[in-house]
């Protein structure tokens, strides 16, 4: 028997209501509840629906953190509800929480939301395998478990969209497929049965819906409650796409090889020199910037670069230790 | 109390589209009696864009730069969110994996080196709360920054991945609500703004292929911290200072207003709280008119 003892707090909830059908906006309600160490924030979603209103509505099925539909944000967190102990949400944020439906903008009815473009962006990577399976096969088809380690627990997204509506991208950017489609993507490029691999990595290369516009900021790998780690099947898509072959030139594939040819010069980077390398003539758009910041002092040419002490060794270790080609 | 002493890795815009902020670093580390020793070996640690290219020469890149860190037997300190992320990820990747560490240390030994994991990795916002401590620096102020609202602008690679980040410091820092930054602006005798943007992306690493959503985010930062009343903004992240500092034009297009803020290195921020001059903290380098001091 558990000797842990159940304590109780005063928390006061700000709780985002909004009907579609009948509201012209948004507006939030307070509930002031007495929480317990042993609820999850779905527990607390149930008492404001039975013990409050009844008309209080939200996505909820499973609740042993499996089917997905109960993420919502927690002071603007990304939260799987039937996973996150209030005493957690109170340790980071304090007795004073807002809840909200992962998107705003989509909402439709208190933390329900309209989830079609996830699941557009979804659809829109074949998320399934593609593989030219004998009706009648003689053996199994077997899968290693080393080949079967190579998905890196991609397979264990439970598609509650945390990730994808806590992306910055995804909220300025219609078209970028989102950290889940990504993360989804990968599970099927990664897995040695599947035969649409070039044709799937072609559309992730495409500009505006696809890799290149990740900006980098690790949202979804916090905001996962299953830590499928989403950017780090980003970065991984990003190296098939120039082991494949598949990466074209284009102003982000020479950026990131750019800084190889300027650690091999220099040891580090040649500022001016990258953006030239990337852009190419279109780095006349930069010059207006550039002028300005000449005069502050913040652009050195190319022969007033230190170059890094000892760079013949990085040298040596650029031509030895390469692995990739452009 | 022992003199503190650390090796540092500049990254590479310390030495060109930032110098103030190299200044600044060396004018405080003055002030505070940290000696600095430059790692003048280095190169880039491959900013994340190396990464998506070539994951095994970006470790060996960085286990070089770790390795000297180690050959002086110091903690390494980064004054870049970004050479802190990639630095630290390689000692987590490398010192998590053993048969990773022995190919990389393979490639090192043609030079030479070895990469033994012994130096800890720490971003100077960190370094210096972990080993001098917040009271001691507010006892070391002689200009507090009283007159002042001032926006912390964190950047993600100093908070996120969480995991990885609070292996290097002692004080645990919350992605969703981080304290460290808010903290030495109070220490400095500032008054914090909080802000919506504050934790949030800066856009700068998509600024060649995607300026619209790189100028919204940044934008949006930039509005938050006027909506917040900021008189100023403050970050440990040379990548967002270059972001928020130098084109506040097509930030204002991006996102439909005027915004345009001082924007200080958190180095200088510390360094007028300290004493330092203005010519030390290289404030002539800014784009946006340091014209409050």
């Amino acid at each position: 028997m558990s000797t842990h003892k159940i304590t109780t707090q005063k928390v006061n909830f700000k709780v985002f209501r909004f009907n579609a059908d009948e509201d012209y906006l948004p507006y939030y309600e307070d509930y002031n509840m007495e929480v317990t160490s042993e609820e999850v924030v779905l527990d607390v979603l149930n008492r404001i629906k039975w013990d409050h209103d009844g008309s209080f509505s939200y996505r909820r099925s499973c609740r042993h953190g499996i089917c997905g539909a109960c993420a919502i944000k927690v002071n603007g967190r990304s939260t799987l509800a039937c996973k996150e102990r209030m005493n957690d949400m109170i340790d980071l944020f304090g007795p004073e929480l807002t809840l909200e439906p992962l998107s705003i903008k989509r909402a439709v009815k208190d933390m329900i939301i309209d989830k079609g473009d996830f699941w557009e962006k979804h659809e829109a990577i074949h998320p399934y395998l593609i593989s030219d399976v004998q009706e009648h096969p003689e053996h199994e088809h077997l899968v290693t478990p080393e080949e079967a380690e190579e998905l890196l627990e991609a397979d264990l997204c439970i598609q509650c969209g945390a990730c994808h509506y806590a992306c910055p991208v995804v909220e300025i950017n219609d078209d970028f497929f989102g950290p889940a489609a990504f993360a989804k993507a990968y599970r099927f490029e990664a897995d040695v049965r599947d035969e649409a691999r070039n044709e799937r990595l072609q559309e992730l290369h495409e500009e505006k819906q696809g890799l290149w516009d990740c900006v980098k900021c690790f949202e979804c790998a916090e905001a996962c409650p299953k830590d499928v780690n989403p950017i780090d099947k980003i970065t991984k898509l990003h190296q098939m796409l120039f082991k494949e072959g598949i990466a074209t030139s284009n102003v982000a594939t020479r950026h990131a090889v750019a800084f190889k040819h300027s650690i091999a010069k220099f040891g580090v980077l040649d500022e001016g020199g990258m953006v030239l390398y990337s852009e190419r003539l279109a780095i006349v758009k930069h010059v207006p910037l550039a002028l300005k910041m000449f005069v502050k002092g913040k652009i050195v040419p190319p022969w007033k670069i230190v170059k890094s002490k000892n760079l013949d060794e990085i040298q040596k270790l650029v031509k030895s230790s390469s692995t990739a080609k452009f | 109390m022992k003199k503190l002493k650390y090796a540092l890795f500049t990254g590479c815009t310390a030495k060109q589209s930032t110098p103030e902020q190299m200044m600044s670093t060396l004018a405080v580390a003055d002030k505070l009696g940290i000696e600095l020793v430059e790692l003048t070996e280095a190169s880039c640690c491959g900013a994340s864009h190396l990464q998506d290219y070539d994951d095994f020469l970006s470790l060996v890149l960085n286990a070089r730069n770790i390795a000297y860190a180690e050959k002086h037997g110091l903690t390494m300190v980064t004054i870049c969110n970004t050479c802190q992320l990639n630095t630290a990820m390689t000692k987590h990747r490398l010192d998590n994996n053993a048969e990773l560490k022995a190919r990389v240390n393979e490639k090192l030994g043609e030079v030479g080196l070895e990469y033994k994991g012994t130096s800890n990795i720490i971003h100077f916002l960190y370094a210096i709360i972990d080993d001098i401590g917040l009271d001691k620096i507010k006892e070391m102020v002689v200009k507090p920054l009283s007159q002042f609202n001032i926006a912390p602008f964190y950047g993600c690679h100093n908070i996120r991945p969480s995991e990885l980040q609070n292996e290097t410091h002692k004080t645990p820092e919350n992605p969703y609500n981080p304290r460290s930054l808010d903290d030495l602006i109070i220490a400095c005798g500032g008054m914090n703004v909080d802000y919506e943007e504050k934790n949030k992306c800066c856009g700068f690493h998509v600024e060649l292929q995607a300026p619209h959503t790189s100028a919204v985010l940044a934008g949006k930062a930039v509005a938050g911290a006027m909506d917040g009343n900021a008189d100023w903004m403050v970050t440990p992240c040379p990548l967002c200072h270059l972001k928020l500092d130098t084109q506040t034009n097509h930030l204002s297009e991006a996102v439909g207003r005027e915004v345009a803020l001082p924007v200080l290195h958190m180095q200088q921020m510390l360094g007028l709280a300290l004493g330092c001059t203005n010519e030390q903290l290289g404030f002539k380098h800014h784009i946006e008119k340091v014209n409050f001091v």
